[in-house]
Formats: structure tokens, C-alpha cells, sequence
């Protein structure tokens, strides 16, 4: 298990500095640089700001500097905000999107995963149709819509809760966690139904039944261990998903996440900023579905099994 | 079912019902504490104004960032040497409290309040300014704003680095409180260029604590590290969430001050803006999207602000490019819109159909009528040019930047350029960035532009359109219009006279009409009944020692 876990690391490695080098050239392709304005920018301070951000170097000792500043874990200073740097920015929104991604995450497996074994308990009957329509609709509707239709109805029409803001009034936290959590619930419904349903068809569940359990300990104890597998393997990407995701919730409901940091990197052209949200983010996710296989290991035998041969 | 699968069925139920309730109900408790009284009215009971402000601010070095978003804090945080009234923009004493001129127009003296004070308590001296103006000007630094000291005696030498020595520029600081400033040409508009935060004085022992005073990595304009000398001091400050000033006791005019905090949201979503607003999470907004302004307009007229702005949408025409190097086409290209259908139809008639570079009612400076929307003549022009009922007239991009608005009228101009001149013009959106980049390159046939003023003089518009000026991207060159720019109108002191100039410049411009003048910008808000003092004005300017909340409102 221990050489899984560290020939997986290293495979990370690659990847990470493939995409460093592609996003490290890319955005200095893309028209328009990070001082260009409206307003004219004379040659002389054009020239003035490309000194102070390195840009008047050759991009090949740019890259060469940048990856050496990286290693050190310094990725630089923000071309956007004068006097901040991108360490500090991804660590103010990590925080704030990390929660909201938490929080959105247990929204989505409570009622996803309960909505799942429900209608899987009784295939083809309105108790599986009910939720399993109500989860294709909620993987349908994107957030821009759901967002704004929870704020019409519980922030202004009923004024139940805010607007808007995180961690500022009472409850803000509530509508932007339902907004991201409940395309992801619904995922997580189909996944626990389909596991579900194959885990209720197996043999043990039979002798289960047949040493006289209770019903809700053959469910409880026997066939949700197995049928929330699937669910199990998709958390570790979707958590990485839903930080990296979370953008148009963030905008929204007007929350200081990573997500908007990053996509306003790169309508800025924040070439330091761009780079430091993407290698962070892809580092995530590499780490997250390296833990998931893990988890997915640890609750299911056979798997175990492989790895120790 | 027998009894055990009844009660089996309820465990099952209401164990699983149990526990996502219970931990939803643990989740909203999290939530944070505090009453539900809406931000506006606790604002209103505390002195507090809670303000959406646009994109979140760059920074707040006053030297450093361009932006509306981050003049409005910078204005709260830092004074200069004059403000403006926001009732009749006319100069007021800031720092100095008394200025001569001299009869030649060309040097200031002024004469600076004793109890103007830094938020440390050290005072505020004339050398202050001197510093923060070589700061400001300091190549390396890269300030975009330094051309706002250019009608100051060398001081484009000194920012462009062919003069090394500051002494030569002609900033003098004559006594501890004394500042004469000399200047390259009498500039009538000039104590407005000193109510602009770009000339605003920074605190020189903080700058220099936090590095060199060319460093743009600087942290001496974070939170607790900054030193301001305005009505108020940062407080807080996070990325993306809100910024907060707190009223400044060291202020000189503290006891004019009436709001105790500002805290500024910024709201780039203009929607959600709107609903903070409904929500009475803010008190102003500033922003109204278009297509709410009928809705309030019916509704709720009350809470509407409207204005004329010091701006104007217009489109760029490349004149190097054929057949657009022909100004009988780029003048049939404008006199076959019709601006009036365009407000009426598109833009909600709220914004005003523009025929001039410079909006109307620029401190006394009216532009020039040289054209109308004239579909007969324009038809006449297109067939001199040798295209009649645009036959053989290439299709061409109407490029704009990705934004509804600026598509809607692509459309509609396009269809009445279509329609009237039978020429085949395609609306193409760029991102922002790609646009900015395809017109600084002539990249284009045909450009939506928009251009606010950052004084109110008609030279903030027309000394864009110099020969090779920066923001001229027309390729529109013209020495009369140069001379009268450059040389004449600065040179003259007399209002109406300089005025004249304007005018006569602006109609060789119109003649040429390397631009097409669509509309002129209106300032929109939404105004909480109980926010007094922020009366509507063609800047957009708000004086915040002018401000405060009535809360029986």
C-alpha cells in the first residue's frame, strides 16, 4: 500500500510540471498583456512596469526563475495588486472556498446519497422515480440559475436569509452551500442508487436476510458499506471540483473565494496570479483522487488484497 | 405490515431523517450570530454608510491605480491640495486653505492649513507634497496617471527621464507651509488636476519604511501599516469582501465630518448589486443594469439617480484603412445612424444621442453642431466616394468587447448602416483584453470606444485626439488641430476665448470624424432614502465630509 501511495506521488510530479510549463507559456500568448488599459500607457512606464515584473527578461529565464521561486514556495508577486502577493491571495480565498466546498459537500451526500438508497429500496416505483426526476433536474439546472431563484424566493421575497456576503450577516452561508451542493447531490443520488441496486441483488445481502436480521441492519449495516462505494471514489474529485468550481457561486453570492480569484487572473492577465491558482488547484486535484483511491482501498477488501500482492 | 416491519419502517425513517436534519440545523446554527436587522438600518443608527463600489480596488497607493472604484476610497483616505463642492464641482480649500496666482497664470502659490495633519498626528508640510510628487514622477515607478502633472514646468522631462534632477521641475517648496508651483502653460483646469488623487501627498517616513518609494511590491498601503492624512483611515481591509475607513480623528475639518465608517462591497456583479440593494445590505449602488431601469423607473421612481456623465460611447474608425482613409464614407458611415431610434429603442432613453466628442454642459463649454442624422446625404457621400447604394463596398467588423450593450447597438448600427447605405458591416466581440490589443494595433476597421473624463475641461477629450496621441487610435492627424490643442488653447487665460478654440478645434475633428459619436454616458445609482448629501453631478463625485445618513428616513 505504501508503494501505491508513493509511486502515485511521484507520478504526480510530471503532470504538475507539464502544467506549469504549458500555463507559464500559454497566458504570455494570449493578446493583451496585464498592463494593457483603456487608457494609453506610455512607452516609458510600459517599460518602467515590464522592469519591475520581470517581463524584460527573455521568457526562458522567466520560466527558468519562476520554477526556482516555486520550489522555494514563493509563486510571486500578483501583477494586479501592487504589494500582494499570490501566496497571500490563495491563502485568503482557500479558506473561504474551502468551507463553502465543505459545507456544499455534506449538503450533496446527506440528501444526495439519502435520496439514492431510497429510491433504490423499492426500483421502478414512484419512491424511485420522485427523487431520481428531481436529481436530473438538479444536475440540469446549472447554479446560475438555481442561485438567483433560492435568493428571489428565501432572500427577498420571504427575507429569510441574505443576499449575499460570507460570514458577514446571519446565515449567509446557508444559500450559496444549497447552490453548489445540490448539482453535486444529485450526482451523488444517481451513483448511490446504481451501487445501491447492484449491492441489493448480491448474495450476501441474501444470507443476511436469511439469518433473520432486521431490515434496516441488512440496509444499515450490510448494503450501504457496498453500495455507497461508488459514492466514496467520486468524493475526493468532487471536492477538488467543487474548489476549483465554485466560481459562479462565488460570484453570485459575491463570496472573497479562490474561484473568482482565479477567473479574474485571467480576464487581468495576472500572468503570477494565473499561474499560482492553476499549479495550486492541480496540485488539489491530484491529491484528492490519489486519497480517494485510498479511501476506495481501505473500505473495500479486494482491492486491499491487490495492493498487498 | 405487521407490527416489527411498522416499527422497523419508522426507526429506518426517522433515523435517517433525523440525522441530516440535525446536521443541517448544526450548519445554519454555524452561520454566524448577530440580529437580523438589515445592514442599511443598523448603517443608519451607527453612522455607518455601506456603499457597493464596482470591481474590487487594485490597491490604494494613490500614485499607482487608475480606477473609479479605488478613487472613490483613496478620497476618504487621502486629501489633496483643493476638493471640489459635489453641488457645483467648484475647487474648495483641502490641505491649502489659500492660493495666488500670479497675472500670468503660470505660478501658484500655496499657502497650507496649519492643523492639516497625517493620521499619526505629524502634520502635513509643503515638502510632503514635493516628495510625493517626485514619487509620482519617478520613471521606475511606472505611474499610468504621471501625464496629470505634464502642465507643471519640466515635468514630462523628468517622467520621461531626459531630465534627472527633480530641482528643475517646478515644484518649490518656499516655507515649512508654503508651495509654489510653476507651470509649462497658464492651465486654467489646473486646480482641478490638484483635487486628483494622482496628486495627492503620501506619508514619506511610511513609504520609505516599507522599501524604496519606486517599489511597486510596497506594503506600505496595506492595512496597519498606512498613514493617510483625509477624512477617514483603513480599517480593514480583505480582498474581494469589503474594505472599511473609520473617521480619522486627526482630520482638520473632523468636525464636518458626519459619517463615522464607510465600508465599501465591491460588486462587479451588477445583478447581485442590485439585490444587496433590495435586500438593504447597501445603501447606494453603483451600478443600475439597463434593463432595471424601466422597472424603477414604474416603481420606484424614488430610489432612481440618474445624471448626465462626463463620457461618451463612441466608434473608432481606422483611417489608414481603406475605403475608411476617404472622410466622405466615414461621414455617410455616421449621419445613417440614427441616435434617436437608438436611445428609444436600445438604451431605455436613458442615455443622450451624442453628435460631438466632449458632453455637453462641460463647465460652460458647449460642443459644436456639425451634423445630423441626415440618411439622404449620407446615401450622397457613399455614391461620391464611389459607392453608390454601397456598391463594391467591402464588409467590414464592428468590433466591440464582449458585453450585451455594446452588442445591441452593434446590431442595430449595423442593420441601419444596412439599411440606409447598403454596406455589410458584421458585429465580432473580443474579450477585453484581445480588444484592447487588436485596436492598440489598428487591428480593426471599426472600434466601440467609451472615454470618461477625468477633469471637466473639454481638453480631457480632445487632447486625445492629438497626431500619435495615445489614445488616439484613429490614425487622425491634423497640425491646425494640433496647434490649437498643444499650443493655443493652454496659452490662453481668458475662459470664452480658450472655450472658442475648443470649439473651433472640435469642429476640424467633427469634420474629419475619424470618430463616431453615438451617446453620452448618464451616471446611474440606487439611492436608499435615508443617504443625504450625495447629490447628483456630471464627475460622479462624491465628497464624503458632505455625506450623512439620515436615519428617520
Amino acid at each position: 500500500m505504501w508503494r501505491f501511495i508513493g509511486l502515485r506521488s511521484l507520478q504526480a510530479i510530471p503532470v504538475i510540471l507539464a502544467v506549469i510549463t504549458v500555463t507559464f507559456f500559454l497566458v504570455r500568448a494570449a493578446p493583451g498583456g496585464p498592463f494593457s488599459s483603456e487608457k494609453a500607457v506610455s512607452p516609458q512606464v510600459q517599460a518602467a512596469l515590464e522592469a519591475q515584473y520581470r517581463l524584460d527578461q527573455p521568457a526562458l529565464q522567466q520560466y527558468i526563475s519562476y520554477l526556482t521561486d516555486l520550489v522555494q514556495g514563493n509563486m510571486g508577486p500578483s501583477f494586479y495588486y501592487p504589494g500582494r502577493s499570490v501566496d497571500e491571495l490563495i491563502f485568503q480565498g482557500l479558506p473561504i472556498t474551502a468551507e463553502l466546498g465543505l459545507y456544499a459537500l455534506l449538503i450533496a451526500v446527506i440528501i444526495g446519497s439519502f435520496a439514492g438508497v431510497i429510491a433504490a429500496l423499492k426500483p421502478n416505483t414512484m419512491q424511485d422515480y420522485v427523487p431520481m426526476s428531481i436529481a436530473m433536474v438538479g444536475i440540469c439546472m446549472p447554479s446560475f440559475l438555481l442561485g438567483p431563484v433560492l435568493v428571489l424566493v428565501f432572500g427577498i421575497m420571504l427575507d429569510w436569509l441574505p443576499v449575499s456576503g460570507w460570514g458577514n450577516s446571519y446565515g449567509d452561508k446557508v444559500l450559496p452551500s444549497i447552490t453548489l451542493g445540490a448539482m453535486y447531490a444529485a450526482y451523488i443520488a444517481r451513483l448511490s442508487r446504481s451501487g445501491m441496486l447492484e449491492v441489493m441483488s448480491q448474495d450476501y445481502l441474501r444470507t443476511a436476510r436469511a439469518k433473520g436480521l432486521p431490515e434496516y441492519v441488512v440496509i444499515l449495516k450490510h448494503a450501504l458499506r457496498g453500495g455507497l462505494l461508488p459514492v466514496i471514489s467520486y468524493l475526493g474529485p468532487a471536492f477538488a471540483a467543487l474548489l476549483s468550481g465554485s466560481f459562479v457561486v462565488e460570484t453570485i453570492f459575491q463570496i472573497p473565494g479562490l474561484g473568482r480569484f482565479y477567473v479574474q487572473a485571467a480576464f487581468n492577465r495576472d500572468y503570477t496570479m494565473i499561474l499560482g491558482t492553476t499549479v495550486f488547484l492541480s496540485t488539489l486535484i491530484v491529491v484528492f483522487n490519489l486519497l480517494s483511491d485510498i479511501a476506495a482501498a481501505w473500505v473495500n477488501p479486494r482491492l486491499r488484497y491487490q495492493f498487498k500482492k | 405490515m405487521t407490527p416489527t416491519s411498522m416499527q422497523v419502517f419508522f426507526k429506518m425513517k426517522l433515523s435517517r431523517a433525523l440525522i441530516p436534519a440535525l446536521l443541517l440545523s448544526l450548519f445554519l446554527v454555524s452561520c454566524g450570530g448577530g440580529s437580523n436587522e438589515s445592514r442599511v438600518i443598523t448603517g443608519n443608527q451607527q453612522g455607518v454608510l455601506h456603499l457597493g463600489n464596482g470591481t474590487e480596488p487594485q490597491g490604494i497607493d494613490p500614485h499607482i491605480v487608475t480606477g473609479v472604484p479605488e478613487h472613490h476610497i483613496i478620497g476618504a483616505l487621502f486629501e489633496g491640495l483643493v476638493t471640489k463642492n459635489p453641488y457645483t464641482l467648484e475647487p474648495e480649500p483641502g490641505v491649502a486653505e489659500s492660493w495666488e496666482i500670479s497675472e500670468d497664470g503660470r505660478v501658484y502659490t500655496f499657502q497650507l492649513r496649519d492643523n492639516a495633519r497625517w493620521s499619526n498626528g505629524d502634520p502635513v508640510v509643503a515638502e510632503d507634497f514635493r516628495w510625493s510628487w517626485e514619487r509620482a514622477l519617478t520613471p521606475e515607478l511606472g505611474s499610468l496617471y504621471n501625464y496629470m502633472f505634464f502642465p507643471i514646468l519640466n515635468a514630462e522631462g523628468f517622467a520621461t527621464g531626459a531630465i534627472d534632477d527633480f530641482s528643475e521641475v517646478g515644484v518649490k517648496v518656499l516655507g515649512e507651509r508654503t508651495l509654489e508651483v510653476t507651470l509649462r502653460e497658464p492651465t486654467p483646469f489646473l486646480l482641478q488636476l490638484f483635487d486628483h488623487y494622482s496628486t495627492y501627498p503620501v506619508h514619506p517616513p511610511t513609504v520609505l519604511a516599507f522599501g524604496s518609494p519606486s517599489d511597486r511590491f510596497s506594503q506600505w498601503s496595506r492595512e496597519g501599516n498606512i498613514v493617510t492624512n483625509g477624512a477617514f483611515t483603513l480599517t480593514e481591509w480583505q480582498v474581494n469582501s469589503h474594505i472599511r475607513v473609520e473617521k480619522s480623528p486627526y482630520y482638520w475639518d473632523a468636525d464636518e465630518v458626519k459619517l463615522n465608517a464607510i465600508v465599501f462591497y465591491p460588486t462587479e456583479n451588477i445583478v447581485t448589486e442590485e439585490r444587496m440593494f433590495r435586500d438593504e445590505q447597501i445603501h447606494f449602488t453603483n451600478e443600475v443594469a439597463l434593463d432595471k431601469v424601466p422597472v424603477y423607473r414604474s416603481e420606484q421612481p424614488e430610489l432612481l439617480q440618474i445624471a448626465p456623465y462626463l463620457g461618451t460611447y463612441y466608434y473608432l474608425i481606422n483611417t489608414t484603412r481603406e475605403p475608411f482613409d476617404d472622410v466622405r464614407v466615414r461621414k455617410a458611415l455616421s449621419m445613417a445612424i440614427d441616435r434617436d431610434l437608438l436611445v428609444e429603442t436600445i438604451l431605455e432613453n436613458l442615455y443622450l444621442p451624442s453628435y460631438a466628442l466632449v458632453p455637453p454642459g462641460t463647465l460652460g463649454y458647449e460642443p459644436p453642431e456639425t451634423f445630423t442624422y441626415d440618411p439622404e446625404q449620407a446615401r450622397q457621400l457613399l455614391a461620391e466616394a464611389g459607392y453608390p447604394g454601397g456598391e463594391n463596398f467591402p464588409s467590414f467588423d464592428i468590433l466591440y468587447n464582449t458585453q450585451e450593450n455594446h452588442q445591441k447597438i452593434a446590431v442595430a448600427i449595423q442593420q441601419m448602416w444596412m439599411e440606409t447605405l447598403g454596406v455589410s458591416a458584421t458585429p465580432m466581440n473580443q474579450e477585453w483584453k484581445v480588444y484592447l490589443d487588436s485596436t492598440d494595433n489598428f487591428n480593426y476597421s471599426i472600434s466601440r470606444r467609451g472615454w470618461i473624463g477625468d477633469y471637466v475641461d473639454p481638453n480631457t477629450f480632445l487632447d486625445m485626439m492629438i497626431t500619435d496621441g495615445g489614445n488616439n487610435k484613429t490614425g487622425f492627424s491634423d497640425s491646425r488641430y494640433d496647434q490649437l490643442i498643444l499650443r493655443d488653447a493652454p496659452a490662453t487665460l481668458d475662459q470664452q476665448e480658450r472655450f472658442k478654440l475648443y470649439q473651433e478645434a472640435e469642429t476640424i475633428l467633427m469634420n474629419a470624424m475619424p470618430i463616431i459619436p453615438i451617446y453620452t454616458y448618464q451616471s446611474k445609482h440606487l439611492k436608499h432614502p435615508s443617504l443625504k448629501g450625495m447629490p447628483p453631478n456630471i464627475m460622479d463625485y462624491y465628497n464624503w465630509k458632505y455625506v450623512y445618513l439620515d436615519a428617520s428616513q
